[in-house]
């Protein structure tokens, strides 16, 4: 065991059992799942991406690039965990990924011994010939870290949006003292941090402030806050336009929470980011055994999860943060030899420092055995040191992500030999780690700054002094040391994706001289950590490579998010039946009581064909659509669309919107009119009513009738704002119901009603309104069979009801849904939008021509069609396709061919009953003129033969419709 | 996540939105072709300081003309169909 025998902020009174690689193991509750596995001894946690290289733990918190885990618990599976993040619960089943059997001994591990092999870019140059694809299978079954688990996810997830004044980013002493100052201001402040507990590093680093320990001082202040939104375990993973943010709650522990995972978007007046700073490893050869880890995570497992990774052993640093890494490791009992890169290291007490001493070289399979050190300036004389623990620090670099995300600028600073924040956005204050290497008083004092320029900001004044604490020694600078310049270039610098400075060597000789292109030749900084701890380790490397200052080479884009967030998470409750809620028809319950398979169409759920005991659906499709033409049917038409629109302009306004003519409309009837877009593209169909002089109802497509409101909308408010016209989406409003076939007019006789349905006072493309079984309603003459039709209109309330009345008037009527109607307008050659049309398609095509010639008034779309391109002779046409074989159904979308060449395409296609053989209809070039002819169709490979003709295929004369 | 604000509501998430182009002044129906495939086609997509039209469509439904900076974001103004441009 290597757990300490007291301290951390583990409660060791309540032991946790888990499960790592089939070993049953303990840990404490307040342990990460890392923090478990290094108290247990275990030292590979997984394997490398590329090269299956043996791993351990490197880091301690979102910088973690190595230990990837699977953890399950319950119903929770994630198959990609950072075990420095994953609190550990009791009876969790981890394990490895990327390795077989085990990650001890994985058997790719010999991919390894090939390194020589397969460096960066090997992928582009090596599968290429004869294509990709003879490739893809089997690399991809050999790629990626974890893997799936087939169910679906059936946690719950969450979402909430707020405005709040003031967001600090970062609970450590810097966030803490913005977000007191702000608080006392009287403002709203929501202070977010990822982990547990306030305090950030003050819980591992330790001191005084305000004469309280430093971190029980972070407690009280967040403590006392007032009127604080408090979010621990909240990971702000992107920054948006206008100060909008994602933060990432994790709630699993959360008392009532009922939520896995929440996200919050945030709109902040003022930010202040106190995000601190991530340590980066030194690069050096070998510097990716398990056992090497970053001296700042050390510290925190010494320190916060009492657990000492190691007891012989070596530091390696460039910079004095691992001075503090030393003495607590020297305090819990392990000897300790420091390398200190700088010439000029300090002397401290009980440590054996090496100055100007840089690692060269490591041994040890599943763990660091030794390290090799050697004078900077003499490389070649090395001294072998045993250790079981390398801990090493090249430096930090500040955690700029959200700065620059919203458009904040960096500058390099060789002093710090980081990249600093530059000029922040508009409403931004920046305090701590994030602005450079700054002590703890530095940091209060930032950090109580930007509450006051908040506060100010917002016009108000803070009511506390800023904290204080003792004055420490002023550390002396980094000693930057970027590589160490052997023959040896296995020298990791991005260890998820096993990125090597031999592979940046490589890219810069390929003349991938540009970071962005670095970064996607390499896949530097590509993993799941983001380059957290590679990518400037990366830049510089690149510009020692190319002869460049960093600064000159600058950053890859920092990108939302900052660290992975699940798209469960994403999603929230939009999902399943809440992603786009389906609507219902007012009968829906009578339909499923019919026998109805009831299908989704345009975000309606309505009837796609009612079975009868023992039938199939082509069967019940094919028996209701003869049945209509032979008796009467009753379709479901209530998702069919309804505006109303009203006013005195009623008429002028859509007599513009419309192609055809609606001004001269008589009250009472009706007309088919198709809606053009100003590129003269027909945009929507359907039958125009004039119920009054000044009253009009539209009858969109189920699926447009929300696009034509919002064109009708649009057009009235910005081109014919003097108009008066106004519109109302009555579609819920009225349940309407079809009523089809030559016996129908005997069928709507038999309604109790005032409306004359005789053809005198009411013929065909008429509409009457009046009471229908004691019911406000409307009865019109309107036909999308080819039969004689009458649409039934109460209001939707009473639709069911009127459904089941109708049904009982005539025991021979025939329920038909969709389908059925689908092969009736399809004998009819009765265009549907969207289906026999698309986003070139214009009137002329469909053989719609008259209102181009005879309307008087401009209309939207008109000059569009009067175009050199809309009087083309050779565009395609809409017409009938009759295949030669009578009993092959051609597929919607195969290729109309003539002279080997693809003219069109077949739109719609079906067996049709009226005529006893399959039919189709086409968008073919210069179709009309090529009616007669025989051409090919073709598709997935097979061509048969069908003969253009008339869209029309039944009824060409239209007697049907007052028969 | 842009925030706009409508003339007639006030401040919105960008969610409530429908951008509607950049405005154009319809020509008649008796311009030739360039002139009609340049107010169906030709935007500007200027660089900074931009005009646009937007729509409240989940609010109010109102049209508006909005003025903002397609560089820094920074809104400029908005203004009702009709206010002095």
């Amino acid at each position: 065991m290597r757990r300490l025998a007291a301290g951390g902020a583990i409660d060791r009174t309540r032991p946790l059992g888990f499960i790592w690689e089939g070993r049953k193991l303990s840990g404490f509750a307040g342990d990460t799942i890392a923090s478990a596995l290094l108290a247990n001894g275990i030292g590979v946690i997984g394997r490398s991406f590329k090269y299956h290289r043996p791993r351990g733990v490197y880091g301690a918190w979102t910088e973690e690039p190595n230990a990837i885990v699977d953890v399950a618990l319950g119903a929770r599976h994630d198959p990609n965990a950072r075990a420095s993040l994953v609190p550990l619960e009791a009876g969790m089943v981890v394990g490895g990924v990327n390795a077989w059997p085990n990650v001890r001994r994985d058997a790719l591990g010999l991919i390894d011994l090939f390194h020589r092999f397969i460096p960066a870019g090997f992928y582009y140059k090596t599968f290429k010939s004869p294509s990709w694809g003879a490739f893809e299978t089997r690399i991809r079954a050999m790629a990626g870290l974890g893997v799936m688990r087939p169910e679906p996810d059936r946690l719950l997830y969450d979402t909430r949006h707020v405005e709040t004044d003031v967001l600090v980013v970062g609970g450590g002493a810097a966030g803490v003292a913005a977000a007191r100052a702000a608080a006392s201001a009287g403002l709203g402040v929501m202070l977010a941090d990822d982990r547990a507990a306030w305090g950030g590093v003050l819980q591992a680093e330790g001191g005084v402030i305000d004469g309280m320990e430093a971190a029980a001082w972070a407690a009280a202040a967040v403590g006392e806050m007032r009127g604080a939104t408090l979010l621990g375990r909240t990971t702000v993973f992107g920054a948006y336009d206008h100060n909008a943010f994602g933060l990432l709650e994790q709630r699993r522990d959360a008392a009532g929470g009922w939520a896995e995972e929440r996200v919050w978007l945030v709109r902040a007046r003022q930010v202040v980011l106190a995000a601190g700073a991530i340590e980066r490893p030194l690069v050096f050869p070998g510097n990716d055994r398990p056992g090497i880890m970053s001296a700042a995570a050390v510290l925190q497992y010494v320190r916060h999860y009492a657990v000492l990774p190691g007891r012989e052993v070596v530091i390696a640093t460039n910079n004095d943060t691992a001075y503090a890494t030393a003495a607590a490791l020297v305090a819990a009992g392990a000897s300790v030899t420091v390398a200190d890169a700088r010439p000029e290291a300090p002397g401290r007490d009980g440590l054996r420092v090496r100055a100007g001493c840089v690692p060269v070289g490591t041994g040890g399979r599943h763990g660091v055995k030794w390290v090799d050190l050697a004078l900077r300036d003499a490389l070649s004389n090395r001294e072998r040191v045993r250790c079981d623990l390398l801990a090493i620090s090249g430096g930090w670099s500040p955690s700029v992500h959200l700065h620059s995300q919203a458009g904040g600028t960096l500058r390099w600073d060789d002093a710090a030999a980081a990249f600093l924040p530059g000029v922040a956005r508009e409403g931004w204050h920046l305090a701590g780690a994030v602005t450079g290497p700054v002590g703890l008083g530095a940091a209060l004092g930032q950090g109580h700054a930007a509450g006051v320029a908040a506060a100010a900001a917002l016009g108000r004044v803070v009511h506390v002094a800023p904290p204080e604490t003792p004055a420490r020694a002023v550390e002396a600078p980094i000693g930057a040391m970027w590589f160490v310049d052997v023959a040896d270039r296995r020298q990791w610098i991005d260890f998820q994706n096993d990125v090597t400075l031999g592979d940046v060597a490589l890219a810069a000789r390929e003349n991938y001289a540009s970071v962005e292109h670095l970064k996607r030749y390499t896949t530097l900084g590509m993993a799941n950590d983001q380059g957290k701890t590679s990518n400037i380790n990366g830049i510089a490397a690149l510009a020692a490579m190319t002869g460049r200052a960093i600064g000159e080479v600058g950053t890859t884009t920092f990108r939302p998010p900052y660290v992975p967030v699940s798209l469960g998470a994403l999603a929230g409750m939009r999902h399943g039946r809440l992603f786009a809620p389906i609507r219902e028809v007012p009968a829906a319950a009578d339909h499923l009581a019919n026998g109805a398979v009831m299908r989704e169409y345009g975000g309606w759920r309505r009837p796609a064909a009612y079975l009868r005991i023992g039938e199939t659906v082509a069967a019940a499709i094919a028996r209701e659509a003869a049945s209509v033409r032979q008796g009467v049917g009753l379709f479901d038409g209530s998702s069919l669309g309804k505006i109303e629109v009203a006013g005195p302009d009623a008429a002028a306004f859509l007599n513009v919107m419309f192609y055809n003519e609606v001004a001269n409309l008589k009250v009472g009837r009706l007309r088919y009119c198709l809606m053009l877009r100003e590129t003269g593209v027909v945009f929507d169909d359907g039958v125009v009513a004039r119920l009054a002089a000044e009253r009009y109802l539209l009858s969109p497509s189920s699926s447009h009738t929300e696009g034509v409101l919002a064109m009708l909308r649009a057009w009235q408010q910005t081109e014919f704002p003097a108009m008066r016209v106004v519109f109302h989406d009555v579609t819920a409003a009225w349940a309407t119901f079809a009523v089809s076939g030559p016996r129908a007019g005997v069928l709507v006789g038999r309604l109790s009603s005032d409306i004359d349905i005789g053809d005198g006072a009411l013929p065909h493309m008429a509409v009457a309104e009046g009471v229908i079984e004691g019911l406000p309603g409307r009865i019109a003459r309107v036909s999308f069979t080819g039969e004689r039709g009458y649409e039934i209109s109460v209001p939707a309330r009473h639709g069911a009801a009127m459904w089941r009345h109708l049904l009982g008037l005539g025991e021979d009527v025939t329920l038909y849904g969709i389908e059925a109607l689908s092969v009736l307008r399809a004998e009819k050659g009765f265009i549907l939008i969207g289906t026999d049309t698309d986003g070139m398609t214009l009137p002329a095509d469909l053989g719609i021509t008259a209102p181009l010639r005879n309307k008087a008034v401009d209309f939207v779309g008109k000059r569009s069609l009067l175009t050199p391109d809309a009087l083309r002779a050779d565009r395609r046409q809409f017409v009938g396709v009759l295949p030669e074989d009578p009993g092959f159904v051609p597929a919607v979308g195969s290729h109309a061919m003539v002279d080997g060449r693809s003219v069109g395409w077949v739109t719609t296609s079906c067996h049709s009953p009226a005529l006893g053989r399959s039919i189709g209809l086409g968008m073919i070039e210069g179709g009309r003129g090529r009616i007669g002819e025989t051409m090919e169709i073709f598709h997935l490979g097979k061509t048969s033969r069908a003969v253009i003709g008339e869209a029309c295929h039944f009824d060409r004369a239209g007697e049907r419709l007052h028969g | 996540m842009l925030r706009l604000p409508c003339p007639y509501c006030g401040e919105r998430d960008e969610p409530e939105f429908r951008f509607a182009g950049e405005p154009a002044v319809r020509p008649g129906s008796d311009v030739g072709d360039a002139v009609w495939a340049a107010y169906l086609y030709m935007r500007s997509n200027e660089k900074g300081p931009h005009r646009e039209v937007w729509s409240h469509a989940g609010g109010c439904g109102q049209f508006f003309l909005l003025e903002r900076d397609t560089v820094s974001h920074a809104v400029l103004r908005a203004l009702r169909p009709g206010e002095a441009s």
